[in-house]
């Protein structure tokens, strides 16, 4: 018991660890690929995607960039006109600048504020404008100092004398032995508007900074220091705080030279940077591109899981889908797992059950050698014994003996010797007959035929017993392949046994019926004897169990009619009821090639 | 009547010669033989013998071997088989071959005695109706 419970606990452990084994081969092969494939598919698509959403912001910007280096420059190329086509003389009159002015604004739409002659010591010779300037002095102005250095110039954006942000397009001229400076003020609600139709998705805006990190647009809410991290980027050598995203070659836009071969400016492509700023909600992506010679940068902003939006909704979408995915496989699995188990576990317990029979047949087999084997041997020894007690009577019957006391002693006990003589030959040749070789070959055969066969073979018995012998065979039996002197033994043994359980002094009868059901054909023999007690019912099919009186039955029949039926793969069982009756009930399977089930007819 | 020649063939010596012994207590002559082989030389040599019972199972030349041989070479001479196992197979081949009966050992000696007296006067009656054939058959040869 213990045994077998250790086996029972073992074979639990390997059926675990073969479930356990089964899931893990399952979800690794089944999930690995998976995995896999979104990987290089959701790395290659990010990479692409991201080159693409770079690529295309470096081009707006670049485009960006040239248009208001146009700008500039046009307005710049308006005043150098002037300049070269009024002279001074009619400059420094400022009903001559005021008409200027008025043909200006009205090709430009009010880009520009106001137009000023400013002699080289830096006071405004003639204005003409909004605001009261006539005679206002730029001499230490740093705007003024500058333009007096190149013949061009373009200011920051500054406060200046109105208190207002602005910035001069300033073009220097010689004329009679001194230098003259027209300048003009663009207004910077005009200039800004360039800026600021420039957006792009939800969080994207653009501004202009200038190399101090002073924005030269309207700038966007609190960038506080991080504009000072810009310009480093953007002008200085390294990186600090942020980091440089390089769009590979083939996807950046070729850099946009704003004079048209006139004046060509190899101007730096567009570069990107990601930041995450506090101030910026989060992860965000700067395209930075300068202008107006380096001395402006335009920058755009935009954060970057706006940037990103369709490439993070891809990723959600994809990280669900694997998930759901492989929770579907893990259950698959499991479920695949614990039916291949199963049925493993089943085959393996039929396999048992089989070995199991096996070697109960195999013993049944070597204990009829060896019953067989004694059987052989003991007879003759006793048949010896039995003549020499016997010629020990006969030499009782000399007359010398006749006188003698004990004579009538002597001759009881060897009757004695002779009746247990006479039963040892009983038990040897019940021995015999259990150990028999009977023909075990297998016919298809008329299952009522070798009914028929056997219970005229028990008639004889039967009438001296007191029995009466009914038969109810079906007609339409299948034929059954079993074999025929076996199963002879089979049905003369329960039939021997019906014949015993009936007291032949009251009498009753033996039933044996045929009929075919959907597993097979079964035999029922079923007797109005004594019936078997509840505490032997699980015993009769043991070898040497028996209930018949000493020296009248070995307690083989039974367990030889089990073997035989077992290996026709058929059943036997049986139902009792003290005083009531036995039934005996045979199943065996059809015949190949026999129709099947209980006859239609 | 009473002087039949009894062979008494089983391989076991003991109980040939208690058997041997208890048999002439009660008038019949018997010989006896330890195998088959010797059995046969015993019936080829006379003097004559009308039953021979005989032990199924022998070493060397077996029960069932010897009846045959029994059967072919001396056919009026009556058999009884002796059985250790009496399984029905060996009785009815014992009987097919033309055995006059079986016994089951141990036997009654008085059930044996009155199996020998039955063959031996069965062998009588044979030997009798061939004596009257042969007799007859002279006779009308005479009446020729």
């Amino acid at each position: 018991m213990r045994k077998n419970n250790s086996i029972r606990m073992d074979s639990s452990r390997y059926y675990h660890h073969l479930r356990r084994w089964l899931v893990g081969i399952i979800i690794l092969v089944s999930v690995t690929p998976l995995l896999a494939i979104s990987a290089i598919a959701g790395y290659q698509f990010r990479t692409a995607y991201r080159y693409k959403v770079l690529a295309h912001l470096s081009q707006v910007v670049d485009k960006h960039r040239a248009n208001i280096d146009t700008f500039l420059n046009e307005k710049l190329a308006d005043i150098q006109v002037l300049a070269e086509t009024q002279g001074i003389p009619r400059l420094s009159d400022e009903a001559v600048l005021a008409e200027l002015l008025h043909v200006l604004q009205s090709e430009h739409r009010g880009v520009f504020a106001d137009l000023g002659l400013v002699d080289d010591q830096g006071v405004q010779v003639a204005y003409a404008g909004p605001f009261k300037l006539a005679q206002a002095v730029y001499g230490d102005a740093a705007w003024f100092k500058e333009a007096m250095e190149s013949r061009f110039y373009i200011s920051d954006v500054f406060l200046g004398l109105r208190g207002l942000p602005h910035f001069i397009v300033a073009v220097k001229k010689h004329w009679a032995g001194r230098e003259w400076i027209l300048r003009s003020t663009i207004d910077f609600m005009a200039f800004n508007e360039l800026v600021e139709n420039l957006r792009i998705g939800r969080t994207g805006l653009a501004f202009i900074i200038n190399r101090e990190g002073a924005f030269q647009t309207r700038p966007p809410a609190e960038m506080g220091e991080d504009a000072k991290l810009l310009t480093e980027w953007v002008w200085g050598n390294e990186v600090r705080g942020g980091k440089e995203i390089l769009v590979p070659k083939t996807l950046a836009v070729e850099a946009w030279s704003p004079f048209n071969g006139a004046k060509p400016v190899v101007q730096s492509p567009p570069r990107v940077f990601s930041f995450t700023s506090q101030t910026l909600g989060g992860r965000a992506l700067f395209v930075t591109a300068q202008l107006k010679e380096g001395d402006w940068a335009l920058v755009v902003q935009q954060q970057k899981s706006d940037a990103y939006a369709i490439w993070y909704r891809t990723r959600n979408v994809s990280i669900a889908v694997l998930l759901l995915g492989s929770v579907a496989i893990v259950i698959t699995s499991m479920f695949l797992a614990r039916r291949t188990v199963q049925r493993i576990s089943q085959s393996d317990t039929e396999k048992e059950m089989m070995t199991d029979r096996v070697i109960q047949a195999g013993k049944l087999a070597s204990l009829g050698e060896l019953a067989a084997g004694i059987a052989h041997e003991i007879n003759n020894p006793v048949a010896i014994m039995v003549e020499e007690s016997g010629w020990v009577e006969d030499l009782l019957e000399e007359p010398e003996f006749s006188g003698l006391r004990n004579v009538a002693e002597i001759r009881r006990a060897l009757a004695q010797i002779k009746v247990q003589g006479v039963r040892c030959r009983e038990i040897t040749y019940k021995l015999l007959s259990f150990a028999r070789k009977t023909d075990p070959t297998e016919k298809t055969v008329q299952l009522n035929d070798l009914v028929n066969e056997v219970a005229g073979l028990s008639e004889q018995r039967a009438r001296f017993a007191n029995v009466r012998v009914e038969k109810d065979l079906a007609g339409d039996l299948p034929l059954v392949r079993v074999s025929p002197s076996e199963m002879q033994q089979v049905i003369l043994n329960l039939l021997n046994n019906a014949i015993d359980a009936i007291d032949p002094k009251a009498g009753g009868t033996v039933r044996i019926a045929t009929r075919a059901t959907e597993e097979g054909v079964v035999l029922d023999v079923s007797d109005t004897g004594q019936g078997i007690p509840e505490a032997n019912l699980a015993r009769i099919f043991d070898p040497f169990f028996t209930t018949k009186p000493v020296g009248k039955g070995t307690g083989l029949g039974l367990s030889i009619c089990y073997g035989i039926i077992q290996k026709m793969s058929g059943k036997i069982s049986v139902q009792s009821a003290v005083d009531a009756g036995t039934t005996f009930h045979i199943t065996i399977p059809v015949a190949p090639g026999s129709p099947k089930g209980p006859p239609t007819a | 009547m009473e002087d039949i020649q009894l062979l008494l063939v089983d391989d076991e010596t003991a109980f040939v010669e208690t058997m041997t012994k208890r048999l002439a207590k009660r008038g019949l002559n018997a010989e006896s033989a330890f195998s088959g082989e010797e059995a046969l030389d015993k019936l080829d040599n006379p003097p004559r013998t009308d039953v021979v019972v005989l032990d199924v199972k022998m070493p060397g030349m077996d029960g069932i071997e010897t009846l045959r041989e029994i059967r072919l070479r001396h056919p009026l001479v009556e058999v009884i088989m002796l059985t250790g196992h009496a399984t029905v197979e060996t009785a009815i081949s014992g009987m097919k071959l033309g055995a006059f009966d079986y016994l089951m050992k141990p036997c009654e000696l008085d059930e044996l005695v009155a199996k020998v007296r039955e063959a031996a006067n069965k062998k009588l009656g044979h030997e009798q109706k061939i004596l009257e054939a042969r007799a007859r058959h002279i006779a009308l040869r005479r009446g020729d």
